[in-house]
């Protein structure tokens, strides 16, 4: 059991974390999800005892360790980069944290060989990190983070430089692999897609303060605020500052939309409304949805991303299958109304549709 | 498929063609060309093929000059690359102190030679020298006119500090290129700081390395300025070093033939104890070029 007291971290005079609480278990896979610079490293460092909090207090089982230097905790971490020593093989790259702690001999050969059938890279023993494709490197990183049997395990984008084959095929492995050990893991992240399919906890951050914690798929369902329905969602989330006027809500200029059924109690006023990207429809131009103006469309095949601008807002749909449209179209947007988060004057969600 | 014939991309290679042709392989077989003929003036030449270069090998002023050379060399390697290794990591790695310690490194580099020859002449005279004179006071005997050592001495030491600025210029780069994510691993794993040495920052410079042990080798091995403004290769001929031998020979006593034959024979050590440098350092031991990995 890993617990933040209100940790907070200034760096010259910049709040790189700001006042985090969190009790993290053994054996669940706990992932930091926010965009670049909202913290997640900084939070790892602090975690794994590589820096010290400016304030604030870490548990671990039960014990204080905020001072303790990282090479008296007994930690494992696994990098965006593939590190590992260049000069060293495979065998002797996974061997060396048991080696640094002067284990036996017959003890060393076993862990090794155990955390390489585990991750497959048995037969590439001999070989030194050079001579291995990215996804190898990084399998060699994470049985060098095994053998360690650490009690806390830290992976930090662990699959991000990874092309997208061996990361679906990595992500399906990584919680077999490590939550058998009853450490606590914890995995950073930018991608919401990562969080839904491995995470077991979600904390979400933004700008150095957690935004939201809970289950990824809760998250995602009634995400408790804006800056939590952004993290979450990709495709970005399309927003829009509206009123609402009874049954209807003004978007500016002429457009407006009629209201979803889980808005009907909702008070007249301003709010801010968010939507997915695959619940924004779109239909010829002169229907009665939004005018826009196509500005870029990707077409992957099985979608279809179309970016499109009214007023100085871009919107994005996700579109199932290939649609040709070319930039400077004119169509018509039609949001899925019941679909529509409705976010108050302070991001607070207000009115969430049904899941 | 169809070739095209085409006589453009000739034209584009041509400058480059005749600059080489003019700096190196001209000059290079005018010196061959040389070394395989006699004169006696006139500008009349007669062939007399290998026997300058059997002369050269077998003489002894040769082999004393190549000796000394090997010396040399070997000397300012071993001091020059632990040093220059030893300064890089103990720079620091931000701040404002990063500019301060690379402007101050750069500062011997941005000498000419023969200036540096001509400060280190006077800096270690006996008479108003400031080394000199100093070492001479404390009771030592020290005048690089007179003492083979003390003039070896002075060309050492001027040559380390004229010189492992670059060796760390070149390691300091090879650093800072190293991602900080190995320095954290390795302090999680608990390594020490010699085995963050052993097993990352070296094997991660050893590009940076073999560039700078080639390029003080090759710099070193043909060095003429220094010892020719300072010791003029005396006393004697203890400071005649294979570039010094050569001049004389050609220059001072017009051994055209010899002169030729000895530059060709010095141009191929170069080259073959480079080579010899870049096959050992290059094996498989020392990691294949950088990147992120």
């Amino acid at each position: 059991m890993l617990e933040l007291k209100s940790i907070t971290k200034h760096e010259h005079g910049q709040a790189h974390v700001e006042g985090v609480s969190l009790s993290l278990e053994p054996g669940k896979m706990h992932i930091l999800l926010g965009p670049t610079l909202s913290g997640k490293t900084t939070l790892l460092r602090l975690m794994a005892g590589l820096d010290r909090p400016t304030s604030g207090e870490i548990i671990m089982d039960g014990q204080a360790v905020t001072g303790v230097p990282v090479r008296k905790r007994n930690v494992a971490m696994v990098y965006q980069q593939f590190v590992n020593y260049p000069s060293l093989s495979v065998y002797e790259n996974i061997a060396s944290p048991l080696r640094v702690r002067g284990a036996a001999r017959r003890y060393i050969r076993k862990k090794v060989e155990g955390a390489a059938d585990v991750l497959g890279i048995k037969e590439f023993f001999r070989r030194r990190p050079s001579e291995l494709s990215g996804g190898q490197q990084q399998r060699v990183a994470l049985a060098r983070a095994l053998v360690k049997e650490a009690s806390l395990v830290l992976l930090d984008e662990p699959l991000a430089n990874l092309d997208y084959k061996l990361r679906e095929e990595l992500r399906t492995e990584l919680p077999r692999i490590f939550k058998g050990s009853g450490a606590v893991i914890v995995y950073a992240t930018s991608e919401p897609r990562e969080a839904m399919l491995i995470g077991d906890s979600v904390t979400c951050l933004h700008e150095g303060r957690i935004a939201s914690t809970g289950t990824a798929r809760a998250l995602y369902d009634r995400p408790n605020t804006l800056v939590t329905a952004k993290i979450m969602s990709d495709p970005p989330l399309n927003t829009i500052r509206i009123e609402k006027k009874g049954a209807v809500l003004e978007l500016g200029g002429d457009r407006r939309l009629h209201i979803g059924a889980h808005m009907e109690t909702l008070a007249d006023g301003p709010y801010e409304i968010g939507l997915r990207a695959h619940h924004l429809g779109i239909s010829a131009s002169a229907s009665n949805g939004i005018e826009a103006v196509v500005a870029t469309t990707e077409v992957t095949g099985s979608e279809t991303m179309v970016h499109a601008e009214f007023m100085g807002t871009r919107w994005v749909s996700l579109l199932h299958g290939v649609h040709a449209l070319n930039a400077g179209d004119k169509i018509s947007l039609n949001p899925d109304a019941d679909r529509l988060f409705v976010f108050d004057e302070t991001g607070a969600l207000v009115a969430t549709p049904a899941s | 498929m169809q070739k095209t014939h085409d006589h453009k991309a000739l034209w584009l290679v041509a400058p480059a063609l005749l600059l080489v042709a003019f700096t190196a392989v001209i000059p290079l077989m005018t010196v061959v060309n040389y070394s395989v003929q006699d004169t006696f003036g006139n500008n009349q030449f007669f062939w007399v093929g290998a026997e300058w270069y059997r002369e050269i090998l077998r003489s002894d002023r040769f082999h004393a000059a190549f000796l000394r050379q090997i010396a040399f060399s070997a000397t300012i390697l071993a001091i020059e690359i632990p040093l220059g290794l030893a300064i890089a990591l103990s720079m620091p790695k931000k701040g404002l102190g990063v500019s301060v310690c690379l402007v101050l490194m750069a500062l011997p580099l941005l000498i000419p030679w023969n200036v540096v020859g001509t400060i280190w002449q006077i800096f270690a005279r006996v008479d108003i020298g400031l080394l000199g004179h100093t070492l001479n006071g404390l009771g030592i005997d020290f005048n690089y006119t007179q003492n083979a050592g003390a003039a070896w001495a002075t060309l050492i030491i001027m040559d380390v500090w004229h010189w492992t600025s670059l060796v760390v210029l070149l390691c300091y780069a090879g650093l800072v290129a190293i991602p900080p994510a190995y320095y954290q691993a390795a302090r999680i794993d608990g390594a020490s700081r010699w085995a963050v040495f052993r097993y990352i920052e070296l094997p991660k410079m050893s590009r940076v390395l073999l560039i700078a042990v080639l390029l003080r080798f090759m710099d070193s091995f043909m060095i003429y300025t220094e010892p020719f403004v300072v010791t003029g290769g005396g006393p004697g001929n203890a400071t005649t070093f294979l570039s010094v031998d050569l001049v004389k020979m050609a220059i001072g006593q017009f051994d055209l033939g010899p002169a030729a034959a000895m530059s060709v024979i010095y141009f191929l050590i170069v080259i073959l104890v480079s080579w010899a440098f870049y096959t050992i350092m290059t094996r498989e031991d020392f990691e294949p070029s950088g990147g992120a990995r």
